[in-house]
C-alpha cells in the first residue's frame, strides 16, 4: 500500500512537471499588444486650442476622389471647412452657378492627390494652392485671398493620370504634371496594348504659372519611355532649376502590374533640368503635339535624366538646402539619398550605366550617398528645422525619424494604420518649420465609432519638436486625403467680405430698389439682390419655355452673412457670400409656381426669405411620382 | 542476457491492474477533446493588428480567426501574397484526413489493452503514439518551412525565405509570430502521460519464486 502510495506521487509529481514546462510558454502568449498610453493629459494639453482661440498652422489637405480640399487648423486638428474643387458641393453652391458650371464642365468629380502652396524663393507665399485631378488630367488654382477654386485647367493635352503633380517650383515658375498611365499620343490615338513598350508614351510637363495672376497655361512637356510617373518634387537651392518625378514599371509592362511591374530590382527617378527644357521650348526644338511643345530627349540632348532607385518608389523629396534627393522604394525597407552634386558631376562626366529611349541613366554608385534602412514600405519624406527626415512607412505602419548627412535612424513611432503621406509643417520648403507632423494613414480599421462599412481616413498629430516622437491626437477625414501641407496662418491673409468698393461685376445690384426683372424676348434676366431678411425682387413671372438669369448679389458687408438661393424642384442651389454676385442660368421648362428660398441660415427672419418663381402659359404637369404610379397599374 | 530477455517477458505478461485499466479510460475519454479543440495556434501581431491575426491548426481543418469584421485566414493570405508566399488551403493537407482516424485508431487500440489487460498491448499504444507525436511535431515544423522557403520568385516583395516558428516567438517582417499549442495538444500529452501512468502502476518488480519443477528463477509470487 505504501509502495502504491509513493509510486502515485512520483506520478503525479512527473505529469505536473510536463505539463508545466508545456504551459509556461502559454503565459507569454499575449492576448494583444496594445501601445501604451502615456501622458495622455500631456498630450491633450499640447493639441488643445481653446474655444475662441486659433490654430497656429492651416492644414490644406487633399479630399482625394471626393474631388476636394479639406482645410483643418493644427494642432486642434480641427475640419474647418472644405474647399470644393472638381465636385459640385451645394453646402457653398459650388458647381450650381454659371461661372462654377463652366468650370467644372463635363465632369462632376476629381481625384484631388497632391496640394501645392505656391512659394517665393521656395518658401509658402499664401497666395494659392494647387491641386490636380489624378483621373481628368486637371489642375485647379485656389485663390487663398477667399479660398476659392478660380481657375481649372485641363484635361491637359498628352498627360495621361496626372498624379505626378501639382509640386510647384521654387518661385511657382511651374507647377509638375505627369502621366501615371502611359498612352498612345496624342490622345484618341488608338494602338493595341501589345504595343505597349513601343506606341505607348509617357509624359512629364510644366504648367506655366503667372507670376501676377496666378494664371495657369501649358508650359512644355517632354516625351518619356512607358513608364508609370508617380510623384515628383522640385529642386531647390542646390538643385534650383531641376524637377524630379519618381516612377514604377520600368518594366514597361502591362496586365497584371503587381506582378509584370515589379519584377526589377530597380525603377528610376527622372531629373529633368526644366531650364534647359525651357530654353528647348522657347529656341522651338520641340514637336507640337495636340497644341503642346514636346520635347522629345532624342532630339534634345541635357533635358533629362534617370537616377536608378530602389524597386517601385513612390515619393522623391529634395532636402530643405536642395542637397540631397530622397527616394523610397515601397516594396523594399531602404530609403536612398542621392547627393546632387554627385549627380551633376556624373552628368559632367557622362558617367551613364544605360540609356532609356535616348535617356541616360546615371550609374547608381556614382550618385547615391546613402541608402538608410527605415523600414518596411517606406513612401513620402518630410523635414524639419533641425537637419531630421521623416519617412512614411506604409507596410510597417510607422514613422521613421533620421538624420541627414549621418543617415541615422533615430526614432520610430507606430501609427494606426498603413500610413501613406506625411506633412511636417512647412517640410518640403527652404526652411521647415519642425513641431507638428501630420501622418495621413490610408486604413483606420474602425477605431473610431462604427459608422458602417463606409470608413473615414485617419489622420494623427505628432509633435516632433523633441527627441522622440509623441502622438498627440487622430481626426477623421472623408475619403481621401492623399497629401497635405501645413502652413504658418500668418501667412495667409484672407477677406472674409467682398467689399462693395471692390465689385466689378457688371450686372451687380447695390440697392434693393436696382432690383428688377426685364425680358429681352425669351431671355427674362434679373437683377436680384439678396439682404436679410428678404430677396428682391420676391417675384419672377416668366414663361415656359423662357432662358431665366439671375443676377444675384449679397448686399450684405457682414462676415458671415451669407444667403443662398435655392429654388424647389430646379436642381440649383446657389449660395452668395456677402458682397458677391453671382448669376444662375436655366431654362423655365416646368410650368406652375415654384417657392425659392434662403438656404444659409441667415437672420431671426430666416424662415420668411421666400419668394416665388411663376412659370405661365403651359399645361399642369403631372408628377414623376404620379406618372410612375400610372405605369404601375 | 538470458535474466535480461526473461524479465522483460514477465514485464510484458504482466496484467494490468484495475488502476491502470481506469487511467487508460480516462486517457481515452481525454483524446475525444482532440475532435473540438485546435492543436495548435499561430498569432501574427503588428502595429495593424494589435489583437493579432489567429490560425487555429486542428487534427482536421484550418481555421482563422473570426469576427463580423475580419476573416483572419483570408486576410493572412492576402498579405502572404505580397511576398509570393502559397495560400495556406484545407486541400493542401492530406493530413486533415487521416490524423483523426489515427487518433481513433490510438483509442481504439488503448481500449483493447483495458479488456485484454495485459501490459504488452499497453505498450504497443505508448510506442505507437510517441512514433505517431514525434512524427506530427516533425511534419508541421517541415510543412512551415516549405511554406517560408518555397516563395514565388515573381513576388511583388523579395524576402528571404523563413520558417515560421514551431514552437515560441519569431519577428519576421513587420510581424510578430507567435506559435504555441492548444488543448488538443495538451489533451494528446496528457493521454501520453496517463499511458504512462498505467505502465506503472502495473509494474511489479520481479521476484526470486521457486518454479513448478522446484527452480529458484524470476517471477511474481502467486
Amino acid at each position: 500500500m505504501k509502495s502504491k502510495m509513493r509510486r502515485f506521487t512520483w506520478v503525479v509529481v512527473g505529469a505536473g512537471c510536463i505539463l508545466a514546462v508545456l504551459l509556461l510558454p502559454q503565459s507569454c502568449r499575449s492576448k494583444t499588444r496594445v501601445q501604451q498610453r502615456t501622458g495622455a493629459a500631456e498630450s491633450a494639453v499640447a493639441s488643445y486650442v481653446a474655444p475662441g482661440d486659433v490654430d497656429p498652422y492651416y492644414l490644406f489637405y487633399s479630399g482625394g476622389h471626393s474631388g476636394q480640399i479639406y482645410v483643418g487648423g493644427v494642432p486642434s486638428m480641427r475640419h474647418i471647412c472644405t474647399i470644393p474643387v472638381f465636385s459640385p458641393y451645394p453646402a457653398t453652391g459650388y458647381g450650381f452657378d454659371k461661372e462654377t458650371k463652366e468650370m467644372l464642365g463635363e465632369y462632376t468629380w476629381g481625384d484631388a492627390h497632391h496640394p501645392a502652396l505656391s512659394e517665393t524663393k521656395g518658401d509658402y507665399d499664401g497666395r494659392w494652392l494647387f491641386i490636380n485631378d489624378n483621373a481628368n488630367n486637371r489642375i485647379a488654382r485656389i485663390e487663398l485671398r477667399d479660398f476659392k477654386t478660380r481657375q481649372i485647367l485641363g484635361p491637359i493635352p498628352n498627360v495621361s493620370g496626372n498624379h505626378g503633380s501639382t509640386f510647384v517650383t521654387p518661385n511657382t515658375e511651374y507647377i509638375l504634371a505627369a502621366s501615371r498611365f502611359s498612352i498612345p499620343l496624342p490622345k484618341g490615338t488608338m494602338a493595341p496594348i501589345e504595343n505597349y513598350a513601343s506606341q505607348y508614351k509617357g509624359v512629364v510637363a510644366g504648367i506655366s504659372v503667372d507670376p501676377n495672376t496666378g494664371q495657369m497655361a501649358l508650359g512644355w512637356e517632354i516625351l518619356m519611355p512607358p513608364f508609370n510617373y508617380d510623384l515628383g518634387d522640385a529642386g531647390k537651392m542646390a538643385s534650383e532649376g531641376w524637377a524630379f518625378w519618381t516612377c514604377y514599371n520600368a518594366e514597361r509592362a502591362t496586365g497584371k502590374l503587381e506582378v509584370t511591374a515589379t519584377q526589377k530590382d530597380r525603377d528610376y527617378i527622372v531629373a529633368v533640368d526644366w531650364k534647359a527644357a525651357e530654353k528647348a521650348a522657347k529656341e522651338g526644338k520641340v514637336k507640337t503635339i495636340d497644341g503642346v511643345k514636346v520635347i522629345d530627349p532624342k532630339d534634345v540632348q541635357g533635358v533629362v535624366y534617370l537616377l536608378p532607385c530602389s524597386k517601385s518608389p513612390h515619393g522623391v523629396d529634395v532636402s530643405p538646402d536642395g542637397k540631397y534627393i530622397i527616394g523610397s522604394g515601397k516594396l523594399q525597407s531602404i530609403t536612398t539619398a542621392f547627393n546632387f552634386e554627385k549627380i551633376k558631376t556624373a552628368i559632367a562626366k557622362k558617367d551613364f550605366s544605360g540609356q532609356e529611349d535616348g535617356i541616360p541613366v546615371l550609374k547608381y554608385e556614382s550618385i547615391k550617398d546613402a541608402e538608410i534602412n527605415v523600414g518596411l514600405g517606406p513612401l513620402h519624406t518630410q523635414f524639419d528645422d533641425q537637419g531630421f527626415a521623416y519617412t512614411s512607412l506604409f507596410v510597417e505602419s510607422a514613422v521613421a525619424k533620421w538624420k541627414l548627412g549621418t543617415w541615422e535612424v533615430v526614432d520610430k513611432i507606430p501609427i494606426t494604420y498603413n500610413i501613406g503621406h506625411l506633412a511636417t509643417a512647412e517640410g518640403d520648403t527652404v526652411s521647415p518649420d519642425g513641431k507638428y507632423l501630420v501622418a495621413l494613414n490610408k486604413l483606420s480599421h474602425g477605431r473610431h465609432l462604427t459608422v458602417g462599412p463606409s470608413q473615414p481616413e485617419c489622420s494623427q498629430l505628432i509633435d516632433v519638436s523633441g527627441e522622440k516622437m509623441k502622438m498627440l491626437y487622430e481626426a477623421y477625414t472623408e475619403p481621401e486625403p492623399h497629401y497635405a501641407q501645413i502652413i504658418k496662418a500668418d501667412k495667409i491673409k484672407a477677406i472674409e467680405v467682398y467689399q462693395k468698393a471692390d465689385s466689378k461685376h457688371p450686372n451687380a445690384i447695390w440697392d434693393v430698389k436696382d432690383a428688377r426683372v426685364e425680358r429681352k424676348g425669351n431671355n427674362v434676366n434679373v437683377y436680384m439682390a439678396a439682404v436679410r431678411s428678404s430677396f428682391e425682387p420676391n417675384k419672377i413671372e416668366v414663361k415656359q419655355g423662357d432662358r431665366v438669369t439671375i443676377y444675384l448679389t449679397n448686399i450684405e458687408q457682414t462676415t458671415d452673412e451669407l444667403h443662398g438661393f435655392g429654388l424647389n424642384e430646379h436642381n440649383i442651389n446657389v449660395v452668395v457670400d456677402p458682397g458677391e454676385t453671382k448669376v444662375i442660368e436655366f431654362v423655365a421648362n416646368k410650368p406652375g409656381v415654384f417657392p425659392f428660398y434662403c438656404t444659409n441660415f441667415c437672420s431671426a427672419l430666416h424662415q420668411e426669405m421666400q419668394g416665388y418663381l411663376l412659370v405661365g402659359g403651359g399645361k399642369p404637369g403631372q408628377s414623376q411620382l404620379s406618372k410612375a404610379a400610372g405605369a404601375q397599374q | 542476457m538470458q535474466a535480461f530477455l526473461r524479465k522483460a517477458n514477465l514485464f510484458f505478461d504482466l496484467p494490468l491492474t484495475m488502476i491502470s485499466r481506469l487511467l487508460i479510460i480516462g486517457s481515452v475519454l481525454i483524446l475525444i477533446v482532440t475532435y473540438v479543440t485546435p492543436l495548435w495556434n499561430m498569432a501574427f501581431y503588428s502595429n495593424q493588428y494589435t489583437d493579432g491575426l489567429v490560425l487555429n491548426i486542428y487534427t482536421y481543418k484550418l481555421e482563422g480567426g473570426m469576427s463580423p469584421n475580419r476573416n483572419d485566414l483570408q486576410e493572412i493570405n492576402s498579405l502572404n501574397h505580397y511576398i509570393g508566399m502559397r495560400p495556406l488551403l484545407e486541400s493542401d493537407f492530406s493530413e486533415f484526413t487521416w490524423l483523426p482516424f489515427v487518433i481513433g485508431a490510438l483509442m481504439l487500440l488503448a481500449l483493447r489493452a483495458v479488456v485484454i489487460g495485459r501490459m504488452s498491448n499497453l505498450v504497443d499504444v505508448v510506442v505507437l503514439f510517441t512514433y505517431f507525436g514525434l512524427f506530427s511535431l516533425w511534419s508541421f515544423y517541415h510543412r512551415l518551412y516549405t511554406y517560408g522557403h518555397n516563395l514565388d520568385p515573381t513576388a511583388a516583395i523579395k524576402v528571404e525565405p523563413f520558417t515560421p516558428p514551431v514552437f515560441g516567438e519569431k519577428v519576421i517582417a513587420n510581424f510578430t509570430v507567435e506559435s504555441y499549442p492548444d488543448v488538443a495538444a495538451y489533451a494528446l500529452t496528457a493521454f501520453f502521460i496517463l499511458l504512462v501512468a498505467a505502465v506503472l502502476f502495473s509494474w511489479r518488480r520481479p521476484i526470486p519464486v521457486r518454479s513448478s519443477v522446484g527452480d529458484e528463477e524470476l517471477g511474481y509470487a502467486k
